[in-house]
C-alpha cells in the first residue's frame, strides 16, 4: 500500500500521544476553527518553580497530518521550559515527523500555533506579560509569516506571495501576488483573516488578489 | 500485511469491465486504422463502418439518431462543447445570458465562470437542502437573451437526481436550449431525448466500467453551435481529433452490458448503508435526497469529526473511498456541493461519499459499516468538537 504521508506521521496518526484535556490546565488554548477546515486544542500544565511543561495534552479535529503534528509537539514539548517550548516551530515537528507534504503544512503548521498560545495564555493568566500594545506593521508580517503557500509548503512572506501590506486605523489591506481566480485564492484569504483579525486592534481585513 | 482492497469510489473511476477490454482489442490490433481514411484504403472504409455502428448504439441509447451524437474525449470536454459552442453559436444572434446552478460538477461550473470572463451574464441558481434546483426560481431567472441553460441530471458528490424533464419544459416555453450533465446517470436512470424536451447531454464511458478517455455529447439536430477546437472535420466537424475507436467500442460495449438489474442491485447497497449508517452511528446526516437520488451513491456526514483521517484510516482497512473535506481537495476549499445545500464547513468536512459499481457485494457494505463504526468512534475521542 502506498500512503501521501511518512512512516512517522502514519504512526502518529494512528497512535497520537498524548490525547486529551486536562481539566485544572494552568494553560489551553484551542487554534483554527471548523471553517478553516483543522482546529487543535492545547492544554498544559506548567511547573512554577522550574517553569517547565509538567504535563501537556492536545485534541484535534483534522486531517491526518494535523493529529500527527499535534501528537508530536506534545512530546516535544513534555519536560521543557516555557522558553524552550515557545522555540518549538513548524520546521522542527516537520522534521521530527520525518517530513510532510507541502500542500499540508496550513493544516499542521496550528498546532505548533496551539502550544505557542497555550503558553501564551498561560503567561497572561500568571501576570509575564505587559497589558495590550498597539498592533504594529511588523506584528502583522509576523502573523502572516504564518500563513501557508500551499504551492510550496513555506510561508506566503517568505515566498514573496505578499506584495503590499498596508495598516491604517484598525484597517488591514493585504495584496497577494496571486491571480482572484488561483485555485488557492479563497484558502489563502480565509487563512490571512483568522490570523489577524483576532488582533484586539483590528477592525477589518482586506485581502485583494492582483496578478 | 495483505489487505483487501474494496473500492466504492465508482463515481471517480470504474473498474473496466473484462467484455469491454475484448471489444476493444480488435480496434489496436487489427482495425487500427481511422475513419478519416475511407477514401485512401480499404481499412478506412471498416473504420468508418465500425465508427457509424458505434455511434448509432451510444446515440439509440438515448432515443437518438446517428447524426445527433458525437464523441468526445470524456464529459469534461462534452460539457465544454455544449456551453461554449452554444455560447460561440448564439452571442451575436440571441443574448449573453446563462443559466446553471451553485452545485454542478466541475466542467459546467468552470465553463459557466470562463464565459463569464469573456462577457457573458451567468445566473447561478441555488439549491435546496436537498440539492433540488427551485423551478420558479428558474422561471424568474429566464429572459429573453437567455441562451442556454445547464442542470445537472443528477449531481457527483449526493447524488440527488433534478426534475430535468419540467426544466426542459421550462427552459422551451421560454425558448432557451436546456443542457444536462448525465454522466453520473447515463443507463442508471433512463433518459430518452424523445420524451424529454433536451437539447444537449453529456454522457461518459468512466462510470459504468468503460475505458477512461471517451464520452460524448448529444445535441438535437438544429441545435446552433459553433466549433471551437481547431483541426480536421471529424464528428460532423464539431469535434476534430482522430476519432477513438477503440475508445467508442468500448463505450458502446459498457452501455450495452448495464442493466436494470444491476442497477437495482446498487440500490440496495445504497439503501442498506445509508440506513445503517443512519441508525447505527450517532450524529450523522445524509447528504442528498433521501430518494429521489443515484442508485449507486451515498453520501453521509459524520459530525465532529474530518473526512481525511476518515478517508486515510478505511484505507489502510482497504476501502477506497472520498470525501467533501477541504484538507482533502486540491483547492484546499471545502466541497462547494455541500455548502451550496446550505450545509457548513463543519458538515462538508465530515462528509465521505459511497459510490458503488457491478463489482461490489453487499457483505463488502456490511463489512465497512462496522469498520466505520470503530474510526468515527476513536477520531470523535480526539476531537475538540461535539463534547458537552
Amino acid at each position: 500500500m502506498k500512503f501521501p504521508y511518512s512512516d512517522i506521521v502514519l504512526e502518529h496518526f494512528r497512535h497520537p500521544r498524548n490525547v486529551g484535556q486536562i481539566k485544572d490546565a494552568d494553560g489551553k488554548a484551542t487554534e483554527g476553527s471548523p471553517s478553516c477546515g483543522d482546529m487543535v486544542s492545547v492544554y498544559i500544565k506548567v511547573d512554577p518553580d522550574q517553569k517547565t511543561i509538567s504535563d501537556i495534552k492536545f485534541e484535534s479535529y483534522g486531517c491526518a497530518s494535523n493529529i500527527a503534528t499535534g501528537s508530536i509537539i506534545t512530546e516535544l514539548a513534555k519536560g521543557k521550559t516555557l522558553d524552550e517550548a515557545k522555540k518549538i516551530s513548524w520546521k522542527t515537528a516537520s522534521e521530527a515527523l520525518g517530513g510532510l507534504p507541502k500542500i499540508k503544512a496550513h493544516c499542521s503548521v496550528l498546532a505548533v500555533e496551539g502550544l505557542r498560545s497555550a503558553i501564551q495564555n498561560y503567561e497572561e493568566r500568571h501576570g509575564l506579560v505587559r497589558e495590550k500594545k498597539p498592533t504594529t506593521e511588523e506584528e502583522i508580517h509576523k502573523r502572516l509569516r504564518k500563513v501557508m503557500n500551499p504551492l510550496s509548503g513555506l510561508d506566503i512572506e517568505r515566498t514573496n506571495l505578499v506584495k503590499d501590506m498596508q495598516l491604517k486605523d484598525g484597517i488591514v489591506h493585504v495584496v497577494i501576488d496571486l491571480p482572484p481566480e488561483h485555485q488557492f485564492s479563497n484558502s489563502i484569504k480565509e487563512e490571512i483573516k483568522e490570523k489577524i483579525e483576532p488582533l484586539w486592534d483590528i477592525k477589518e481585513v482586506f485581502v485583494e488578489f492582483i496578478a | 500485511m495483505f489487505v483487501k482492497r474494496i473500492y466504492f469510489d465508482n463515481s471517480a473511476a470504474t473498474r473496466l469491465d473484462e467484455r469491454v477490454l475484448d471489444a476493444m482489442k480488435p480496434y489496436f490490433f487489427e482495425k487500427y486504422a481511422v475513419a478519416t481514411s475511407e477514401f485512401a484504403y480499404s481499412e478506412g472504409i471498416d473504420a468508418r463502418e465500425a465508427l457509424d455502428e458505434l455511434r448509432s448504439a451510444l446515440a439509440t441509447s438515448l432515443g437518438a439518431n446517428s447524426e445527433e451524437f458525437i464523441f468526445t474525449s470524456g464529459n469534461t470536454e462534452s460539457s465544454n462543447i455544449a456551453l461554449k459552442g452554444v455560447a460561440l453559436a448564439l452571442s451575436k444572434k440571441k443574448g449573453t445570458h446563462i443559466i446553471t446552478s451553485e452545485i454542478e460538477d466541475f466542467p459546467v461550473l468552470h465553463s459557466a465562470r470562463a464565459l463569464e470572463k469573456q462577457g457573458f451574464q451567468v445566473t447561478y441558481l441555488k439549491v435546496d437542502s436537498d440539492g433540488f434546483v427551485d423551478l420558479d426560481q428558474l422561471r424568474d431567472a429566464l429572459t429573453d437573451k437567455t441562451i442556454l441553460v445547464s442542470i445537472q441530471h443528477a449531481n457527483q458528490e449526493i447524488g440527488t437526481v433534478q426534475d430535468i424533464h419540467n426544466i426542459g419544459h421550462i427552459c422551451k416555453e421560454r425558448s432557451a436550449l436546456f443542457h444536462t450533465d448525465a454522466t453520473h446517470t447515463f443507463t442508471r436512470i433512463p433518459l430518452d431525448v424523445r420524451q424529454l424536451p433536451v437539447d444537449l447531454v453529456t454522457v461518459s464511458s468512466h462510470t459504468i466500467h468503460g475505458p477512461k478517455g471517451i464520452g460524448g455529447l448529444y445535441i438535437r439536430k438544429g441545435t446552433p453551435i459553433t466549433k471551437w477546437m481547431d483541426g480536421g472535420f471529424q464528428e460532423f466537424d464539431i469535434r476534430p481529433g482522430l476519432e477513438n475507436i477503440p475508445g467508442a467500442a468500448g463505450f458502446a460495449k459498457a452501455v450495452e452490458l448495464v442493466t436494470s438489474d444491476e442497477t437495482q442491485r446498487l440500490q440496495t447497497m445504497r439503501d442498506r448503508i445509508i440506513d445503517r449508517l443512519l441508525t447505527e452511528i450517532p450524529n450523522t446526516t445524509l447528504n442528498g435526497h433521501r430518494l429521489k437520488r443515484l442508485p449507486q451513491n451515498a453520501n453521509i456526514t459524520f459530525h465532529f469529526v474530518e473526512g481525511e483521517s476518515i478517508t486515510l484510516h478505511l484505507d489502510m482497512h482497504g476501502y477506497a473511498v472520498s470525501t467533501g473535506s477541504a484538507c482533502f481537495s486540491r483547492s484546499l476549499e471545502s466541497s462547494h456541493v455541500i455548502m451550496g445545500i446550505g450545509g457548513d464547513h463543519e458538515r462538508a468536512h465530515g462528509s465521505i461519499r459511497f459510490t458503488f459499481g457491478r463489482y461490489n457485494t453487499m457483505s463488502e457494505v456490511d463489512d465497512i459499516v462496522g469498520t466505520l463504526g470503530d474510526i468515527v468512534k476513536e477520531l470523535r475521542k480526539i476531537s475538540p468538537l461535539g463534547k458537552e
